[in-house]
């Protein structure tokens, strides 16, 4: 191992930092690239080849896989159908999420601020799957919305809202709502109440400071927040299957039908790089705002 | 208008637990049905009792999740630290290589996974899932020690070796024990995370051999029954539980 030129050592440390680093980092970097960064080439050789290589098969390089994505407009529409799913997930979750976040952020303050902030992040890190199952006990046929809404209205009818994609929508707006607020309220702590009420004092409108004061001070919250949910909403296909029943077919779940029912890797494999290759084009557009949000 | 903010707030509140609170209810429900008002009753609680399928997938959840606390606690944490007190070459590069597990899609990384583990011989399974968690949790383990070695001052390591301390007595007695709590925190969400986990727990799964999620999920697909509800239930009610625990030693989102 060579001996560390880096002026950072520092005076006194007995080891060479070189060494130190590569023992601190080393197992913790093999590991991830083990278990994510191998297999993401993986799937990417994968994607290049005929038929998978195993099993005693042998998988020949072509381009198939990418010609059967571009000749069937069946794929490009379910990936376009993701992206609106992904979008309109994010702006729903801008609508409920940015007043909650300026509420919290700044009209309550001190320990019900920290409780009521606990309160919206913990369902966030709990059990996703659980979590949107928990929905079809509310959204199915004669379930809870259902009857509360013919106990008001009698004979309103059914909503039919279940295995629909709507119900698609309010799962996962459920389940990235949280991470809405967070981002918002990080953005919109930073503002100076000062701000606002030298605003207020100069005649502003409530609805001028909105407009031109706090929406664009917690832009790079909003956008951060919006692009960390549109992410993984297009590559959904647990939340789908559950509540979208027919309706329900995305990109995601024609990637799993690939690699769970019709084990077609190689098309499981392109169709997974591509959906990357579309995450990896939306975080760099973005990049700059989420280092600005980070 | 701060009344109108707080309404709203409540409101907010109610779309994130009712859906919650009320499969929590059905559980309690001695109807098949679901059939309302609830008539109170343990029986899908008894039921599970005698589910061994789920039991089978409860205790290879919470193995799975300990091995992975252990294992992303410490590589983590030597990572985070090594992060702290050195500045090298490449360093950056490091940092940016903990987004993919967190960033990408677990559909992506899932099925990356799965293929690459069968075409090695790694194999699905138990193991496979360890490998995979302990991925996911590495980068949450780094960051959350690593926020709290941002308010270590480094004065305290130097002056405990000007006092003649060896590297390691500096480690074990000065920096770890100030970096404890962010430890546990990060053991905490790390056992979180893993416990959890869905996606990426469903791919490596083999028919016998999966996780609660996992077992969960098959039989929603089969159908719903009551006794999903029980289960789910006391998923959550422990998940929750966890993350609580993890808010007393760290700060979701930065200072309140």
């Amino acid at each position: 191992m060579a001996v560390s030129t880096t002026a950072s050592g520092g005076a006194g440390r007995a080891n060479s930092p070189t060494r130190a680093v590569v023992l601190l980092t080393g197992p913790a970097y093999v590991w991830l690239t083990i278990a994510v960064l191998l297999p993401l080439l993986a799937m990417f050789y994968f994607s290049f080849l005929t038929e998978a290589p195993i099993a005693g098969r042998v998988g020949e390089l072509t381009l198939e896989q990418y010609r059967e994505f571009l000749e069937h407009g069946f794929y490009t529409t379910l990936i376009l159908r993701s992206l609106k799913l992904g979008a309109t997930v994010a702006f729903f979750c801008f609508l409920l999420g940015f007043p909650c976040a300026y509420v919290l952020a700044k009209t309550i303050k001190g320990r019900w601020r920290e409780a009521l902030f606990l309160l919206v992040i913990i369902p966030f890190w709990s059990n996703a799957l659980v979590r949107v199952f928990s929905w079809t006990m509310v959204l199915r046929g004669n379930g809870l919305l259902e009857r509360s809404i013919d106990f008001v209205i009698p004979g309103a009818g059914s909503l039919g809202l279940m295995f629909t994609y709507p119900a698609v929508v309010i799962g996962l707006v459920h389940s990235y709502l949280p991470y809405m607020i967070l981002t918002c309220y990080i953005s919109l702590q930073a503002i100076d109440d000062d701000l606002i009420e030298a605003a207020r004092s100069l005649g502003a409108k409530r609805l001028t400071i909105l407009r031109r004061l706090i929406l664009p001070l917690a832009m790079p919250g909003i956008v951060a927040g919006a692009v960390l949910i549109f992410v993984p909403v297009i590559g959904s296909f647990m939340e789908p299957r559950i509540l979208g029943g027919r309706h329900g077919t995305f990109i995601g779940t024609i990637i799993e039908d690939q690699f769970t029912a019709v084990f077609n890797w190689p098309l499981g494999a392109a169709l997974s790089f591509i959906l990357l290759a579309c995450v990896l084009v939306i975080f760099a557009l973005f990049a700059p705002v989420l280092k600005r949000a980070a | 208008m701060a009344a109108a903010g707080r309404i709203y707030l409540g409101l907010v509140l109610v779309f994130l637990y009712a859906p919650i609170l009320v499969m929590a209810a059905m559980s309690f429900n001695d109807s098949q049905l679901y059939a309302l008002p609830v008539k109170w009753s343990l029986r899908w609680y008894a039921d599970l009792a005698g589910n061994q399928r789920l039991i089978d997938a409860g205790i290879n959840s919470i193995v799975i999740a300990m091995i992975t606390t252990v294992i992303a606690g410490t590589l983590g944490t030597a990572a985070a630290l090594a992060f702290f007190r050195y500045e090298f070459r490449g360093k950056r590069l490091l940092q940016i290589l903990l987004f993919p597990p967190i960033a990408i899609p677990w559909l992506i990384t899932g099925t990356a996974m799965l293929l690459f583990f069968f075409w090695t011989g790694i194999g699905r399974g138990l193991h496979a899932m360890v490998l995979g968690h302990v991925a996911l949790a590495l980068p949450y383990v780094i960051i959350v020690v690593a926020a709290r070695l941002k308010a270590f001052d480094p004065d305290l390591e130097a002056a405990a070796r000007s006092l003649g301390a060896s590297p390691w007595q500096v480690v074990r007695y000065v920096t770890l024990p100030f970096l404890a709590p962010g430890v546990v925190a990060a053991a905490l969400f790390a056992f979180a995370v893993s416990f959890d986990q869905f996606v990426i727990s469903y791919f490596l799964a083999v028919p016998g051999v999966s996780t609660l999620p996992v077992e969960i999920y098959t039989s929603i697909r089969k159908g719903f029954t009551p006794e999903i509800n029980a289960i789910s239930t006391i998923v959550i009610v422990s998940s929750m539980a966890l993350l609580i625990g993890v808010t007393r030693f760290y700060r979701f989102g930065g200072d309140r």
